[in-house]
């Protein structure tokens, strides 16, 4: 397979460094009963990179997750994965948090932990010993040897999670892996995937909440009606979307208001606006020569939130033009 | 692109014996496997039970007499004249009970006393011993109208005057009652086979479900091959089988020792009985094996234990069929019914398993048994691919294809991928 880096990202941004990929797929097709669940997906995931899948629910995120790891084949397209071209040949080497959380109620956390690194070959008593050294590190050494119907949900999940990691993977996938965990709990999770990441672990992880992506990752892939609208570094995205300006002003009526754009958005004497590309300066003398009455104005970047909005719109948009969408209840 | 890593997944064994351990493990320290282990003495109860209550059945309808409604002097001659033969005849001749001692020519309704719930009389005899009249079922006529002529004429004065005497020389058998021996025997080991094998097929169907039910399937499709779930799981349970059947057996021993008899009084099986539990132990992993295997891939498609008992219920009675078939066929040797009832997967374990009983040849236990290897192996495959089929696609099937005005968030109607 030729590697094409440089097309690696869609943004076209230059901050492509050249990095080996842990993942690169092309073309990634998969169809359910005559529907077509991923269209086309691209990904190029570098080592060591904290990626996150954004879409919103139903977009296809798990379904591209589970084809990249080889839970399912795709129907069309290529995939490699730290460098195999069948992700079970590297099975060893990748560590996977599916969004459905589950582990067997009988068994007591070390144990737990233990059989999911058995699974990806790790003898049963390294996975003990190692069980018991992860749930000590991650405060929970008094649950080791409980057994996981004695848990809360919160740290069952957490157990989960040290089972995922047991094996010293070097790619982790994760799904959705914030949901359920209360706000303590996403914080250590986020401290965990920084760690990861800072040890050279590959971290992918899915999510619909866009602040855990905007604070963790470097690169984000928006997926949205199966395509991905978007791939590339996080300062990419929000660039998408020109700067917002807040405006505060005495007046509220005047022909000042010609100086804003088509997309402001009023709430009281505040103004919400995109800045127009003209820049600030003739903005603001505009307001100024038109007695608005300036009492406050600030202009800031565009969250990645605002770009997810706006990039997987326009794709969702796009599809039910096609014929091929609905809107969410 | 970094280089490939070293360690690829599991093969199917090795995945296979992790999955079986963990369930081997998880199942032996369960209270569905002391239920397991108690399961045998719910049909021994209720045979027992059967048993004594067909006896009572039996010893109740086996005291029917025969009533007398002769004249007082024939009915006294008909007494003694069965008093002299009993020794000769012994159980072939009824009890006679007086019912009536009618006048000479006097009409005596026999129905309306046979229909009288008084009493236990199966037939009546009116008439006379030279002209007698035996009224009754016709069962109940044809098997006493010999005795009843034989008494008849003894009372009569016509009888023989000297019966000779029959030396007697018993035998331990006869190649009739070996036949029929060992149709008991094969009998036997295929209602035991049958059982166990319905027992364990259930066991291995709540412990997918229930396995469905902890979400945990992901993470061992995303690892392991699905084969090896599969694999892992039948094993699991057979071993399981063979440490119940240890216990049962070690339990029957001792039971055995304990009232001081042996409990094995059937029959010696054609083959003998080494060979013949050990292919007891083979047809029965085999019976075990494909029928798990299609009770696995029900529960695959399974998503809650309600559609579980409606999937699986067609195929408890497709195997009760299966029983009744091999059990047929058991008794037309060389005939297409046992031919059929070999070749066919479901049956064949039951079917050979008979014929160890009946036939002493071993060749076909060997091609019977490289048959049912490749079933099994079939039947987990189809059943594996089944199941990653189903399983792997989450979300609902089938979407809404309602059209709204554009508001975002949107979805495609292909939101079923995620």
């Amino acid at each position: 397979m030729k590697m094409e880096l440089g097309d690696w990202q869609q943004g076209g941004n230059a901050s492509a460094t050249g990095a080996p990929l842990a993942i690169y797929a092309r073309g990634l097709v998969k169809r359910f009963d005559g529907y077509t669940a991923v269209d086309g997906i691209d990904l190029s995931v570098p080592e060591g990179a904290i990626y996150g899948i954004l879409g919103p629910n139903g977009a296809g995120k798990t379904t591209t997750l589970r084809m990249l790891l080889g839970i399912i084949d795709p129907d069309e397209g290529t995939r490699t994965v730290l460098g195999a071209a069948r992700p079970h040949d590297v099975a060893h080497a990748i560590g996977y948090l599916p969004e459905e959380r589950g582990l067997y109620p009988s068994m007591k956390a070390y144990e737990a932990i233990a059989f999911v690194g058995a699974l990806r070959g790790l003898p049963l008593s390294e996975g003990r010993r190692r069980g018991r050294i992860l749930l000590e590190e991650n405060g929970l050494g008094q649950a080791a040897d409980r057994q996981i119907r004695q848990l809360s949900k919160g740290m069952a999940q957490q157990v989960q999670l040290l089972g995922t990691l047991v094996h010293e993977p070097r790619l982790v996938v994760f799904d959705e892996p914030f949901s359920g965990l209360d706000a303590i709990n996403q914080g250590r999770l986020e401290g965990m995937i920084r760690r990861l990441a800072a040890s050279g672990t590959t971290v992918i992880f899915s999510t619909h909440v866009i602040a855990h992506a905007e604070r963790l990752c470097d690169e984000v892939a928006i997926i949205a009606g199966g395509k991905v609208p978007f791939a590339g570094p996080v300062d990419v995205a929000r660039d998408r979307i020109p700067p917002q300006v807040r405006l505060e002003t005495r007046s509220t009526n005047g022909r000042w208001q010609q100086a804003l754009p088509v997309d402001v958005r009023q709430e009281g004497n505040f103004w919400h606006f995109s800045l127009p590309e003209s820049g600030v300066e003739p903005l603001l003398r505009a307001l100024i020569e038109g007695d608005a009455g300036i009492q406050s104005l600030s202009i800031e970047r565009a969250g990645l939130h605002d770009a997810f909005v706006a990039i997987a719109g326009e794709a969702a948009a796009a599809a039910l033009a096609r014929g091929e969408g609905e809107e969410l209840p | 692109m970094i280089p490939a890593q070293r360690g690829g997944r599991l093969s199917t064994v090795a995945a296979a014996f992790v999955i079986a351990r963990r369930d081997f493990t998880a199942i032996l320290f369960s209270r569905s496997f002391i239920f397991f282990l108690l399961g045998p003495l719910f049909p021994v109860l209720v045979g027992a039970m059967a048993g004594g209550v067909g006896q009572q059945v039996q010893q109740s309808t086996s005291r029917a007499v025969l009533g007398l409604a002769m004249p007082a002097s024939e009915n006294r001659a008909m007494i003694e004249a069965r008093a002299a033969l009993a020794p000769h005849l012994g159980g072939a001749l009824p009890e006679f009970v007086v019912v009536r001692d009618a006048e000479p020519g006097a009409f005596f309704d026999a129905r309306t006393a046979l229909a009288s719930k008084q009493g236990n009389v199966g037939a009546v005899l009116t008439g006379s011993a030279a002209a007698p009249v035996l009224v009754g079922t016709s069962e109940r006529i044809a098997a006493w109208q010999g005795p009843v002529s034989l008494v008849a004429a003894q009372a009569a004065g016509s009888a023989p005057p000297k019966f000779p005497t029959v030396a007697l020389q018993a035998t331990a058998t006869s190649k009739s009652n070996e036949r029929h021996g060992r149709v008991v025997t094969a009998q036997a080991a295929q209602t035991l086979l049958f059982l166990l094998t319905m027992l364990l097929a259930g066991m291995v169907l709540s412990n997918l479900v229930e396995e469905k039910g902890n979400k945990i399937i992901e993470i061992l499709a995303a690892a392991i091959p699905m084969d090896a779930v599969f694999l892992g799981k039948l094993f699991a349970m057979l071993a399981i089988s063979f440490v119940g059947i240890g216990v049962w057996f070690l339990a029957a021993a001792l039971f055995s020792s304990l009232i001081g008899q042996s409990l094995a009084t059937l029959p010696v099986p054609a083959v003998g009985w080494p060979m013949f539990f050990a292919l007891g132990i083979v047809y029965f992993a085999s019976a075990y094996l494909v029928l798990g295997a299609v009770f696995l891939t029900v529960g695959s498609m399974a998503s809650t234990v309600r559609e579980v008992q409606t999937l699986s219920m067609p195929v408890t009675m497709m195997q009760l069929m299966v029983f009744f078939l091999a059990s047929y066929a058991m008794t037309q040797p060389g005939s297409g019914i046992e031919a059929f009832a070999i070749i066919f997967p479901f049956s064949s374990p039951f079917a050979m398993l008979a014929r160890a009983a009946q036939d002493a040849d071993l060749w076909p236990h060997a091609l019977a048994l490289i048959w049912q290897a490749f079933c099994v192996v079939l039947f987990i495959r189809i059943g594996a691919r089944l199941f990653r089929t189903r399983v792997m696609k989450s979300g609902p099937a089938r979407v809404r294809r309602k059209r709204r005005l554009v508001r975002f968030p949107v979805r495609t109607k292909r939101s079923v991928a995620d």
